[in-house]
């Protein structure tokens, strides 16, 4: 089984909450407007995201999504990392644009939903 | 089973709480063992309308009723009403400040999301005295 620890070297990516040895879910979606995440109906995917505050954490939280990956280095607060540990909520930051991070996770088998 | 009641005062801009109420409410139905679909379209639904009420509406009180076989959440703010409740459920439709687009929100895609999620949602609005949504969920249907 391929797991988040995986994802970590391609993406230059860091751990913020969470075990890497989590299965990597099988959709990813992108989108800085959680509106949009909101609207989601299918499976939880994985959200890369460059909004950096507490709501996306909050959205992932109210839509069932277990990883949330911070795009272009965007600084991740310890209010962030506090509501994703209390949430049981995997949260990554890459350094890369989410064009970019996505262009990675298409490569490693990660699923769009639409 | 007894009807549960869960009650929450919403602060007026308090924009880093966001989200506190629907947290909890979320809980409180994983522990009743309801559903978990059912559970992420209540409280998404929640979610939107409780942004909206930070965001616009000078915060207001969530009261959220479970029994047996509905959850029924009733949003109360005293803000400035919603004049035309027809063009604020369409979708694109936004009224929306500069600080709530930096939170991830106000593409106008609130409401129709709520009704999306509800199987019944009420809509009360005075202009100048403030609105009331009621969203229900029937879960044992």
């Amino acid at each position: 089984m391929r797991t988040i620890q995986n994802l970590l070297e391609p993406l230059q990516a860091k751990l913020h909450s969470g075990c890497t040895d989590a299965a990597i879910p099988e959709y990813a979606f992108g989108s800085d407007l959680m509106s949009d995440v909101l609207t989601l109906e299918e499976e939880a995917p994985m959200l890369i995201t460059g909004l950096a505050n507490t709501q996306s954490i909050r959205t992932a939280e109210m839509a069932d999504i277990e990883v949330v990956l911070i795009a272009r280095g965007k600084e991740v607060t310890e209010a962030m990392i506090d509501l994703a540990k209390e949430n049981d909520i995997i949260l990554i930051s890459s350094p890369f644009s989410l064009y970019k991070i996505c262009g990675i996770l298409f490569q490693n088998g990660l699923k769009p939903l639409y | 089973m007894e009807t549960l009641k869960l009650k929450y005062s919403l602060k007026d801009g308090d924009f880093s709480n966001a989200g506190n109420a629907s947290s909890n409410i979320k809980k409180n139905l994983k522990m009743l063992g309801i559903n978990a679909a059912v559970i992420k379209k209540m409280v998404v639904s929640i979610y939107e309308a409780e942004v909206n009420m930070i965001a616009h509406a000078n915060g207001g009180v969530i009261e959220v009723f479970i029994d047996e076989e509905k959850i029924k959440a009733i949003l109360a703010d005293v803000g400035p009403g919603i004049p035309d409740i027809d063009q604020a459920m369409k979708k694109g439709y936004t009224t929306a400040s500069e600080e709530v687009r930096q939170m991830g929100f106000g593409a106008g895609m609130g409401l129709p999301n709520i009704k999306k999620n509800s199987d019944d949602l009420k809509i009360e609005s005075v202009v100048g005295e403030g609105t009331t949504l009621t969203i229900t969920s029937y879960y044992k249907s």
